[in-house]
């Protein structure tokens, strides 16, 4: 609180101000600046929002970002848009829980075996700048090997022929390459986000247990999981959203979108596109169904999804 | 889980399954020291090794590096071991229906058919203006409200939420919003301008504009996490800084300009890498955007160049060629971050 009063202070040293019941002129000045900014970063979604009900004469009809009114409503686009997408959704949850779990475990495991125990510094500092250099990677420049290795080197497809058998379509076994694919591409953020986390860790305690004979193994489960909560809801919600947007991945790996096992974004990249033209209302509703996991993981965690993408 | 990776820890590294079972022993060693009376010479080497590694790089080194080493080795394969796999791919001549790539002949065709592919020239033009008007312009904006939202306003949370709203969206799912406001008839982007009595323009029709409208729509999906960043970098600057330029009179204005954006240097340098990146990474947008391999005309990035000359035409190695170009770009930005970063010792 006394850091706000501060900082509106520094204004008040130019000029006078001219109180109105106590909201200065700057003041109102700043949140019209603020609510304009707001609406900048809102009337794309909002415009959205709005087009997904709208009839197709109502939306030549009225303003994009205007309601459909009474008689240009219609629930239809979202009925087709869900239809069209319900697949996806389950098939992108199908790749996207397990391959968050398994990368936020696998970041909090590397970053505590690169930050808690005790060796070279120098060494560490080269494992770990790789390891950084690996968020930075542009995939484009894996992605031909990535095809290579999935279609030529490992053919999931055919060592998993025992699980077509029972008459699961074998076009999941894009879906197992997604969650390991995900998985190896995410260590490097996870494991920065634990290491920012661990480094600020009290080191009284680890070391008064290394002390008495702990291993690391034992200082891992008993101290460093159970303290590790925060920064897991951080990791896991970052990666959902991460991993749920990506496109690119599910391109090259599921490639059509006609493919039983294809992910929700597929299907929507390619979704109310047709020889008449194109349907927004119906590419809007689909946008939205399709962000609606984001976007309530989103609501419900705004702060820890800041917090890992500031990291 | 830890079982999972030792036993892939040990496929893949079999030479390495000595020091591997020393972690093991090493906690019995601890136990039971006094018992251990006559060591068994293989032991007795295991531990001499064990001893010298230590001494070489550190008392934890060999029990810490079953947390490390395996999802490193992991990583290592799918990162650096496909980009130096990309490279060789770049070198033959790949393509079509061919199952492998044919590793006996390798020369630098592809790298001169880039060179002399106007197609190429242009992506390349496309890329260098989208990675630099976009950082540029995020990092403004960001800035600017990460200053306004940290006057100690009210709702500073509501506002923060709002601005970071985009950045939670797929770029699937903003390509379909995008393409809806640069819509010729119906969209809002001619209506904004119409009013001015500008217009209509085909924003992704014209290709002198077309990468523009897509560089405006990524600092929209951007700038809140350009702000998030500035906002931590301002609230790390003691207060005692903004009393001492206000007891000095310097107005707000030179306030920021003087003493506290040179501050925010290390918060722009890692924002400015991290939407670099971002930048690079626009394929999903203009994939989106389009609906297809092929971005609108004028818009076509490195990036969509290589996943078109990869997946639609079938040039792999062509395409392994231009990932390697991009590859070396990202590098140019995040080698010299990361010793600047280690320098600060901020790693």
């Amino acid at each position: 609180m006394s850091d706000g009063e501060l900082r509106t202070d520094g204004g008040a040293t130019t000029d006078v101000r001219w109180n109105l019941e106590g909201v200065t002129i700057e003041d109102a000045a700043l949140y019209i600046v603020l609510l304009l900014a707001a609406a900048f970063y809102l009337v794309p979604i909002e415009s959205g929002l709005v087009t997904s009900f709208k009839t197709g004469t109502a939306i030549v009809e009225t303003a994009p970002f205007a309601p459909p009114g009474a008689s240009g409503l219609t629930f239809e686009k979202w009925g087709s848009a869900i239809d069209a997408l319900l697949r996806g959704m389950g098939n992108s949850l199908l790749y996207a829980v397990p391959a968050t779990v398994i990368s936020a475990f696998v970041g909090s495991i590397t970053a505590y075996g690169l930050t808690i125990p005790t060796w070279k510094k120098s060494y560490k500092a080269v494992v770990l700048m790789l390891i950084i250099a690996g968020i930075f990677i542009p995939y484009q420049a894996v992605l031909v090997p990535l095809t290579q290795f999935w279609s030529q080197w490992v053919q999931l497809g055919e060592a998993l022929s025992f699980v077509w058998a029972l008459g699961i379509p074998n076009d999941y076994a894009g879906i197992i390459e997604l969650v390991i694919t995900h998985v190896a591409y995410g260590i490097p953020i996870c494991t920065l986000l634990f290491r920012t986390y661990y480094k600020t860790m009290s080191e009284e305690m680890i070391e008064s247990a290394r002390l008495d004979g702990a291993t690391l193994r034992r200082v891992y489960r008993r101290i460093v999981l159970p303290l590790s909560g925060p920064m897991f809801a951080v990791v896991l919600i970052y990666q959902f959203t991460q991993i749920w947007n990506d496109l690119l991945f599910t391109l090259v790996i599921v490639s059509t979108e006609s493919s039983p096992a294809a992910p929700v974004v597929l299907i929507l990249a390619g979704l109310g596109t047709s020889l008449e033209g194109q349907d927004f209302a119906l590419r809007m509703a689909g946008a939205f169904f399709a962000a609606l996991p984001t976007l309530a993981v989103y609501i419900l965690f705004g702060e820890e999804f800041a917090e890992g993408v500031a990291a | 889980m830890l079982d999972f990776y030792r036993r892939l820890y040990r496929t893949i590294r079999p030479s390495l399954g000595d020091d591997e079972d020393a972690v093991r022993t090493d906690g019995g060693v601890v136990n039971d020291g006094a018992a251990g009376s006559a060591p068994e010479p293989d032991r007795d080497f295991r531990t001499r090794v064990e001893a010298a590694l230590d001494r070489h790089f550190g008392s934890d080194f060999i029990e810490s590096s079953i947390f490390w080493l395996p999802p490193f080795l992991l990583m290592g394969l799918f990162v650096y071991g496909a980009v130096i796999w990309n490279l060789l791919i770049s070198l033959t001549d790949y393509q079509r229906f061919e199952n492998a790539p044919d590793y006996s002949n390798l020369d630098l065709e592809m790298y001169t058919r880039a060179l002399a592919d106007s197609g190429f020239v242009d992506a390349a033009i496309n890329t260098l203006i989208l990675l630099v008007a976009f950082t540029a312009g995020t990092l403004v904006v960001g800035l600017l409200l990460a200053i306004l939202i940290d006057r100690g306003i009210r709702f500073e949370n509501t506002f923060r939420t709002i601005y970071l709203l985009p950045m939670s969206l797929s770029f699937v799912v903003t390509a379909q919003f995008w393409l809806w406001i640069y819509n010729y008839n119906n969209g809002i982007a001619n209506s904004v301008i119409g009013t001015v009595g500008l217009g209509p323009v085909s924003w992704l029709g014209n290709q002198n504009i077309v990468l523009y409208a897509v560089i405006f729509a990524l600092m929209w999906q951007f700038s809140g996490y350009a702000m998030v960043v500035y906002l931590a970098g301002l609230r790390a600057i003691p207060s005692e800084h903004y009393e001492a330029a206000k007891v000095d009179g310097a107005s707000t204005l030179k306030m920021y300009w003087r003493v506290i954006i040179p501050q925010l240097k290390g918060a722009t340098i890692s924002a400015a890498v991290v939407l670099m990146v971002f930048g690079m990474k626009a394929f999903d947008f203009l994939y989106s955007l389009s609906g297809g391999y092929r971005p609108p005309n004028g818009a076509d990035i490195l990036a969509t160049k290589m996943v078109r000359e990869a997946y639609a035409n079938l040039n792999w190695a062509y395409g392994s060629a231009i990932a390697i170009v991009l590859f070396a770009m990202a590098l140019g930005v995040i080698g010299p971050y990361l010793v600047y970063e280690y320098r600060r010792d901020n790693l």
